[in-house]
């Protein structure tokens, strides 16, 4: 009886699932696994590409226009700086400060004005409203609201039309995407096999993800023996450098799912990982990354001498090891447009699984690689001026930030020494003009 | 950061803080999302670890002196009101607010509020009054370890001299207010934004 009853629906179902299995999997190989193995494109990833552009420039302006229906003031984050800053250095400030303050002429300036602590004053304040730093490790803000709750700040509901966008957003992302990059993905297993199946592999994961990438210049791109960097905002860089090209990663073996796949991925390639005991070692690490490059018969490196990921907005220290080994180096600059969905890897906030799934539900990871022409050490030039030298020009050509802080601030504390320079520095101040009273 | 910035600020309280600190309805919640973001515990208050996280402020040689200015007299936490407060000393004076209503309470970023901001960070112990001893420990805090004890404390001995007028060797707020009497103060000690 109880099976009878069931048996109309039962029949339809079977029937509905059967049809969509097909279909989707008629989609999966026709737009993804067929043009990957080949290489081709179709141009739909473009179209879709402006039709969503389109899309949140609509909603944008729906919002500003029902922001001031309400004579709310809308919150716009303009290019993260809030307060004007003018770059003087410490000297010039104070001794501003003091002659706006004395009537004596500068030769006889005493050493110490109570008014000189202005300077450190505002500096600090200035810091506490806007820091140049702490900012670079949280998402970017963005302008346009590109239907994504995550990037959501002052935009409630305003109208229905825009509600309903919304949900049918959510709809696609999670009810299309995202099974979409689910099935594909498995597809990652293929890393265990040979070489050639590597670069198919990591082409059908781009498709999967629904990423756009724009390659330039190819013709720098890295070369046996050498050692690719380049700045890091997320393991999914990883990808789309490996789908472009050939490299042997290297880096630190993690816990959990990251971990299985780094030493899975031995097996077909010669990937240089270490222990994190090795890490410290900063001769081992050297050791094994110069005898890898001079094995020319060996893939290029890929290396990123940030250490953490940065929130694409700018690049920080590199550091120096990657740069001491001697061999050429290839930059290449990664920059992700944050409209289509923010790729930057927030690991205090995230695990991987996590932000996995944020990656496949987001509407698409669009973004640029420049293959910059290669660069050696020069004579008389160190480690740490050759790594600033890159790091100028990856910076330059990604339209980002160039900073000197080191990006292990997102979670260690600040060296003592810069606080001791700006002591020197005002010393000086003191000091020397002492000497020149006890002269004259 | 971000999505938590408007939408747990109500009107009323934007309100407040405008009449109480001058600043615009945009600047209050662009501060905001700045407070939300170095409130890593997320409690709606900050407290002095918070701050030390900034690493530009780390290293400036009275950044203790700085975040301490935030924190009322024995207290560990600042909310957002507190925070604001403290900031609109450095909010630049307008020309429409020179003349205003005499009656009024005195703004927080008027010029002798912007001297008291700078006497407090002098003031260790805050009894109105800046000793010798107080002095030479902020001195010390500037300079590190580059000048010996007994040129720290013959600056120290100068500028007391200069500065104390009824012979007690400490300087009070009023003798403060005439040493820089000359100084920009309105210019130097004020942070101008950009919207």
């Amino acid at each position: 009886y109880f099976l009878l009853n069931f048996n109309p629906f039962d029949n339809l179902l079977c029937i509905l699932l059967g049809i969509s299995f097909t279909v989707w999997f008629t989609l999966l190989l026709v737009f993804i696994i067929v043009p990957a193995i080949f290489g081709v494109s179709f141009g739909i990833r473009q179209l879709y590409m402006k039709t969503l552009l389109k899309i949140f420039e609509w909603a944008t302006h729906r919002i500003e226009r029902g922001a001031k229906d309400n004579n709310h003031l809308l919150y716009k984050p303009y290019s993260n700086a809030i307060i004007a800053k003018e770059p003087t250095s410490l000297e010039e400030e104070i001794k501003e400060i003091r002659r706006s303050g004395s009537n004596r002429d500068l030769d006889h300036a005493s050493e110490f004005e109570m008014s000189d602590i202005f300077y450190f004053c505002r500096q600090g304040v200035e810091s506490i409203m806007d820091d140049e730093v702490t900012k670079r490790f949280s998402a970017e803000e963005l302008e346009s609201w590109n239907l994504l709750t995550r990037s959501n700040y002052n935009f409630q509901h305003i109208s229905l039309r825009l509600t309903v966008l919304w949900g049918l957003g959510v709809v696609i992302r999670y009810g299309f995407l995202l099974p979409l990059s689910n099935n594909t993905l498995c597809f990652m297993t293929c890393n265990f096999l040979s070489e050639q199946v590597h670069l198919m592999c990591y082409r059908i994961c781009v498709r999967a993800l629904t990423a756009i990438i724009t390659y330039h210049d190819s013709e720098n791109k890295p070369k046996n023996g050498g050692i690719c960097v380049a700045n890091h905002t997320s393991p999914i860089d990883v990808i789309i450098l490996a789908s472009d090209g050939c490299y042997a990663m290297v880096g630190q073996i993690h816990g959990g799912l990251m971990g299985v796949i780094q030493k899975s991925m031995v097996k077909a390639c010669p990937h240089i990982w270490f222990e994190r005991s090795e890490v410290k070692d900063r001769h081992l690490v050297a050791k094994r990354l110069s005898d890898h490059v001079e094995d020319k018969t060996k893939l290029p490196i890929l290396i990123f001498p940030e250490g953490t990921c940065i929130n694409n907005t700018s690049v920080m220290m590199f550091k120096k090891g990657s740069f001491e080994i001697g061999s050429t180096v290839y930059p290449v600059a990664i920059k992700y447009d944050p409209r289509f969905g923010d790729a930057f890897w927030n690991s205090s906030q995230f695990g991987m699984v996590n932000y996995l799934l944020r990656m496949m539900s987001s509407w698409a990871i669009v973004c640029s690689v420049w293959y910059l022409p290669p660069m050696t050490r020069e004579e008389g030039e160190d480690a740490v001026q050759f790594a600033n030298r890159v790091k100028a020009a990856i910076a330059r050509q990604g339209g980002l930030v160039d900073l000197l802080w080191d990006g292990g601030l997102k979670r260690g504390k600040v060296k003592d020494t810069f606080k001791e320079e700006q002591q020197k520095l005002y010393s000086k101040m003191l000091v020397g003009t002492q000497e020149d009273r006890s002269r004259s | 950061m971000g999505s938590r910035a408007s939408t747990l600020l109500r009107e009323e309280e934007i309100e407040e803080i405008k009449k109480e600190t001058g600043f615009s309805h945009s600047q209050i919640t662009r501060l905001y999302s700045r407070f939300t973001s170095l409130d890593k515990g997320e409690n709606g208050t900050l407290s002095r670890e918070d701050f030390q996280r900034i690493p530009e402020l780390a290293i400036n040689p009275l950044g203790d002196r700085i975040i301490n200015a935030f924190f009322p007299e024995g207290e560990d936490q600042v909310n957002f009101r507190g925070f604001m407060r403290t900031l609109a000393h450095f909010r630049p004076i307008e020309d429409n607010e020179k003349n205003k209503d005499p009656t009024a309470s005195e703004p927080l970023n008027s010029r002798s509020n912007k001297l008291l901001f700078a006497f407090r960070l002098y003031d260790l112990d805050r009894d109105d009054k800046i000793s010798r001893d107080e002095l030479l420990q902020v001195l010390r805090m500037m300079v590190g370890v580059n000048i010996s004890d007994e040129q720290l404390g013959s600056i120290a001995d100068r500028t007391i001299q200069e500065a104390d007028q009824n012979g007690d060797n400490s300087i009070s707020f009023n003798e403060f207010i005439k040493v820089l009497e000359k100084v920009d103060v309105e210019q130097k000690m004020s942070i101008r934004f950009l919207h």
